[in-house]
């Protein structure tokens, strides 16, 4: 018990330290891979190729003063931030980030806690993420704030169902809630992915997650050029990093999701050994993220609504009854 | 960036196509069509197509905009006026200017301050000459009313300064004596055209 508690402590600081560094490190592959896209050439004078770009962000945002509006309420403004990134990381907690390996002789399941609604506990935990923007946009005494939260709200409500009625699907198929169950359920290779199976709830999956991670086209939240930073614009320092280092965190959260539940997670997939597999399959999504963003305009608020409603909310529901009707028969 | 696709300035001779942007559906099955056709068309993956390709552009077939720009510059156009130079005469090295005082008349900010007096041969020598930047608005006049093509704008265009007065003087714009060899003509204002030997006509006697 003891042995076991112990694992568990180191697991929660290793994914605590890999996944906050590698956050930080998304910053500087988001603006690389946003340059080339515009055919610049992205931070380049800090550090061979710009790499220690972040370094100096990260010294930059440390010695930041830490500003509190005098109208805000002080408490909920220092609250959200620590909100939003905390429950990234927590929701990483029943997420499985590699196959098992063995280390000094012993077996190491790099899964902080595998519990048996893994998947409610991660949609659950990102959910309660959004607290932090909606806290934080009404704490601080900014219109910007306030319509930001605003956002944050109408934005929850619209892709929260989608995210749950698609994931409904696959969940029904495997049976199981815990995301190492869906990982052995496509153990049989290509062929057994479900996203071949499933391919509507995958595409819905995506949508709802570029909703939840709060990417283009629904970077509603904090939309620079709308409402100056949303949520976001009274904040600064190393506050104002920690809503970034969820943001982040998260995007790699619903990168392993998508893999996990949709691609086969973290199998061996031909001659590619399983842990190198899902971090590959994660890379990717964290790129598409990115390729997207650079790519595709973004919706406004009602647009983002009518599309989770009308059109993505009737696909999830015709969705699940097919799968349930074929699973009968 | 060539040079040849700088100095091409024949705007109007690019081929402009006009986007098949269609009609606007009016009633909402129309609208719903509209979206029907461009979901199966998958249009939004043609913007994605066309970031990726310009991305690998960039990255594989060295066409990348950036220009690291202290490091890296731009050429300017022969003709852009920045600031003067002072040439010489390539035989004797000795500076062309007469002491005229042209340039000095026609400056419309009043900029140059010149002044000449007797060498012990009894020429005519410029004893003091300054160009205060900081009043020239780079008219090109001065250049185009030499007549011994001596004053002449060079491509020097960085041209910060700490204070507002910035001078310089005839040694500083004057072409180093060891430089003479590369001393190379002002194709811009005032200069002679390339056919200028050409509409050489000789001077009629009778003058
Ligand atoms: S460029 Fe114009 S303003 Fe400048 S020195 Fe010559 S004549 Fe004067
Ligand atoms: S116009 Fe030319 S030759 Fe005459 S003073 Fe000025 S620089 Fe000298």
């Amino acid at each position: 018990m003891d042995g076991y508690i112990i694992a568990t402590v180191i697991k929660a600081i290793l994914i605590l330290a890999v996944i906050s560094a590698l956050a930080g490190f998304g910053t500087y592959i988001e603006r690389k891979i946003l340059a080339f896209i515009q055919r610049r050439l992205g931070p380049m004078h800090v550090g061979p190729f710009g790499v220690l770009q972040i370094a100096a962000d990260g010294i930059k945002l440390f010695t930041k003063e830490d500003f509190i509006p005098s109208g805000a309420n002080k408490i909920v403004f220092m609250v959200a931030p620590i909100i939003t990134a905390a429950t990234a990381f927590i929701a990483l907690a029943a997420v499985p980030l590699l196959p098992e390996f063995t280390l000094f002789g012993i077996d190491v399941k790099p899964i902080v806690s595998d519990m048996n609604i893994g998947i409610l506990f991660v949609i659950a935990m990102m959910g309660v993420g959004l607290y932090g923007p909606l806290l934080a946009g009404m704490a601080q005494e900014n219109k910007w704030g306030i319509i930001g939260s605003a956002r944050t709200a109408i934005q929850f409500l619209s892709y929260e169902v989608v995210t749950g009625l698609s994931l409904l699907a696959p969940i029904m198929m495997v049976g199981s809630l815990s995301l190492i169950d869906f990982n052995t359920y496509q153990a049989g290779g290509i062929g057994h992915w479900i996203v071949w199976t499933q391919p509507v709830a995958f595409i819905l999956f995506l949508i709802s997650g570029f909703a939840e991670t709060n990417r283009t086209p629904f970077d509603l939240l904090e939309n620079e050029a709308e409402v100056i930073s949303g949520y976001a614009t009274e904040y600064s320092g190393m506050r104002w990093g920690m809503f970034f280092i969820g943001e982040y965190a998260n995007m790699i959260t619903i990168g392993f999701l998508a893999s996990l539940i949709f691609l086969g997670g973290f199998n061996p997939l031909w001659i590619i050994p399983g842990g190198l597999a899902i971090i590959l399959k994660v890379a990717f999504f964290f790129f598409l993220m990115l390729w997207v963003r650079s790519a595709w305009p973004h919706i406004r608020p009602d647009q983002l609504m009518w599309l989770c409603w009308k059109v993505l909310m009737p696909l999830a529901v015709i969705n699940i009854l097919i799968t349930g009707l074929v699973m009968m028969a | 960036m060539s040079l040849d696709k700088l100095k091409n300035r024949n705007v109007g001779v690019q081929n402009y196509k006009m986007l098949d942007l269609g009609h606007t559906p009016e009633s909402g099955w129309g609208k719903f069509k509209q979206v029907l056709k461009r979901s199966v068309k998958l249009e939004l993956f043609v913007g994605l197509k066309v970031t990726i390709r310009e991305m690998f552009k960039a990255l594989f077939m060295g066409e990348m905009h950036t220009v690291k720009y202290p490091f890296e510059k731009l050429p300017i156009s022969p003709r852009y006026r920045a600031i003067h130079e002072m040439k010489r005469l390539l035989e004797s090295g000795h500076y062309r200017c007469i002491g005229c005082g042209l340039c000095e008349k026609i400056c419309i900010s009043n900029c140059i301050k010149m002044d000449t007096r007797y060498d012990e041969e009894q020429r005519k020598e410029v004893s003091d000459y300054t160009i205060n930047f900081g009043r020239c608005i780079f008219c090109g006049y001065c250049a185009e009313v030499c007549p011994e093509l001596a004053i002449v704008h060079g491509g020097r265009y960085e041209t910060a300064s700490e204070q507002r007065a910035s001078y310089s003087n005839f040694e500083d714009m004057l072409t180093p004596m060891d430089e003479l060899m590369n001393q190379k003509e002002y194709p811009g204002f005032g200069a002679p055209t390339p056919v200028a030997d050409k509409n050489i006509k000789k001077t009629p006697l009778a003058y």
